[in-house]
């Protein structure tokens, strides 16, 4: 896929457009916009503190935006609370994780599942079998506390919390971020397999440019509250000059 | 399973009758009697802690006031407008319902403001009211409030208890009480799942504050007298020494937390001053080896204790007979 298959699909279903987010005096934001496509994954890189985690915060309402407009499947986000946000069909996994560290694995999803099934059981119990087909270790540690997992599990723990929310749209936000390499491979695996089978849009948040790259369709890079670059993965991987000035050296 | 769902109900109408044949011929020493319903009444209001400090997890100061406002709404009541004995639930009733506005006006800062901050502004509510109270003569000043009908007898004590422990049963396992654990664990985790935080925030306020606010009634139509000096910094501390003694977030440690007090004050009666000294020794022990209390986040469960216990009888016996086929 191009960029001009990408326009010639019909209406995106996630678009910002000239979105300003400010804490306090500072500008994280400086009117973005972008589109994610139904069933695409598409990438936000960029290097530490250019406004990544603050354009998903935005999107689920967890940050205010400024100004600008955050259209999700024909309906403008922006003023929304949290709680009416992921309502809609986004499902978030936050920075860091934020499982609920006390309660069990199987507790951590079925507050998540809960909330979201409206006490339908048989849905509940589907969408659990669901997530432990994608993690089965989760399944083997269903009894154990969500603060007792590695960083992996955990990770798996938060993406399985936003799955079971039956969302259209998943927002992550750098699965990467402190695991074990191996573990990275299969997060990646998954979020893959989410995508494919699944059909699920995903719209992702990754320092791990190469990784990120590798799996996604289209990439935005953002720096300074800025979208520097933009096109689609293949183009801007081979591009040298945007990989060494955004996405480190190494690549 | 049968047997299991008639069990319930059929204590709790054996315990009305026993408390009401309690209350009505006076078969035991009216001192241990009072100490039983002081259980009750401290079990009630360790519920309502409980439920905004331990499954909320916002540190709260706000209980003391919170009480006061119950017991003299439902006092005032039945001295001058109720006047009925039998209209004495109503009393509590409406008591309770005034504590319970008072919640829901102290969960408001809670949106906003988390931690040591909301503490002090809790603990502002508890000693604005105790002022209030102490200079409003129509409710007694400082003096307090004399000649409340002695209303509170074991019965109503323990009709009151199996309402508050169902009703905290049914609100954990509520949509509600997933929403209120998921906020204690992660605000923003629990937004994310759609929990609306502020919506929670004040049902479980204003449940925690009706609760207080019966124990509150109860205690003012027991000792027929309540003062404004009963809702200060002795009874924040004793509310909190209850939930951490039984433990946060736990049915069975909010009965265990107010009993074991309630108990030790009386048993160190003798101490005098010094009993005090004790208890919180005891806090800081029980704080140091147990952190979250004795039942912290747990339930006592009978059934699957004995449950366990056969279960390893059984396999020791098992094991006994192999050994002996050898």
């Amino acid at each position: 896929m191009n960029s001009k298959d990408r326009e010639q699909k019909n209406q995106p279903i996630l678009a910002v457009e000239n979105l300003c987010v400010a804490y306090g005096k500072i500008k994280a934001l400086k009117e973005i916009s972008f589109q994610v496509y139904s069933g695409e994954i598409v990438s936000l890189l960029g290097s530490n503190g250019a406004g990544k985690t603050t354009t998903l915060n935005a999107i689920s309402g967890i940050v205010p935006a400024q100004s600008g407009k955050i259209v999700f499947r024909g309906q403008n986000l922006v003023g929304m609370p949290t709680h009416k946000i992921v309502q809609c069909g986004i499902a978030h996994v936050p920075e860091g994780r934020r499982i609920f560290p006390e309660l069990t694995v199987e507790e951590n999803l079925h507050i998540a599942g809960y909330l979201f099934s409206n006490r339908n059981k048989p849905l509940l119990e589907q969408r659990m079998e669901y997530i432990f087909s994608l993690f089965p270790r989760l399944k083997e540690r269903r009894q154990q506390a969500g603060g007792t997992l590695s960083g992996g599990e955990q990770q798996m723990l938060a993406i399985g919390r936003a799955l079971i929310t039956g969302g259209d749209l998943l927002l992550m936000d750098e699965p990467s971020m402190g695991i074990a390499p191996n573990l990275v491979e299969e997060i990646f695996a998954t979020i893959q397999t989410i995508n494919q089978k699944n059909g699920l849009t995903i719209f992702l948040v990754e320092q791990n440019a190469m990784m990120a790259m590798e799996i996604s369709n289209y990439c935005y890079v953002l720096e300074t509250g800025v979208i520097a670059h933009e096109g689609v993965s293949k183009d801007l991987m081979q591009d040298d000059s945007v990989a060494r000035a955004y996405l480190g050296e190494s690549i | 399973m049968r047997v299991k769902n008639f069990a319930t109900p059929l204590l709790v109408v054996i315990g009305i009758a026993i408390t009401f044949a309690l209350s009505y011929y006076g078969l035991v020493n009216a001192y241990y009697l009072q100490i039983a319903q002081y259980v009750g009444i401290y079990t009630i209001m360790v519920l309502g802690i409980n439920l905004v400090n331990g499954y909320l997890g916002i540190f709260s100061l706000g209980h003391a006031g919170i009480m006061a406002v119950g017991a003299y709404t439902s006092g005032l009541l039945s001295k001058y407008v109720l006047t009925d004995p039998a209209l004495f639930p109503l009393c509590i009733l409406l008591g309770a319902t005034a504590a319970l506005i008072s919640g829901f006006v102290i969960s408001i800062p809670s949106f906003k403001v988390r931690g040591d901050y909301l503490a002090i502004i809790t603990l502002g509510f508890t000693l604005i009211l105790k002022s209030l109270l102490q200079n409003m003569e129509f409710v007694g000043g400082a003096r307090g409030l004399r000649n409340i009908p002695g209303n509170t007898n074991i019965m109503w004590v323990f009709i009151w208890l199996v309402i508050a422990i169902a009703a905290v049963r049914l609100f954990i396992n509520s949509k509600y009480g997933r929403s209120t654990m998921a906020i204690r664990e992660d605000e923003i985790a629990a937004e994310l799942v759609s929990v609306n935080i502020k919506k929670t925030k004040i049902v479980v306020f204003g449940f925690s504050a009706f609760l207080i606010g019966v124990s509150g009634g109860l205690l003012s139509h027991l000792l027929s007298y309540t003062n404004p000096n009963t809702f200060g910094y002795a009874m924040i501390a004793e509310g909190l020494i209850m939930v951490y003694l039984g433990g946060m977030a736990s049915i069975s440690g909010s009965f265990l937390g107010a009993a074991l007090w309630t108990l030790l004050v009386e048993i160190l009666r003798p101490l005098g001053v010094w009993r005090w000294i004790v208890g919180a020794v005891l806090l800081i022990i029980i704080m140091i080896f147990r952190p979250s209390g004795l039942l912290g986040g747990r339930e006592l469960n009978i059934g699957a204790f004995l449950r366990q216990i056969t279960r390893r009888d059984s396999a020791k016996a098992a094991l006994e007979v192999a050994n002996g086929g050898k």
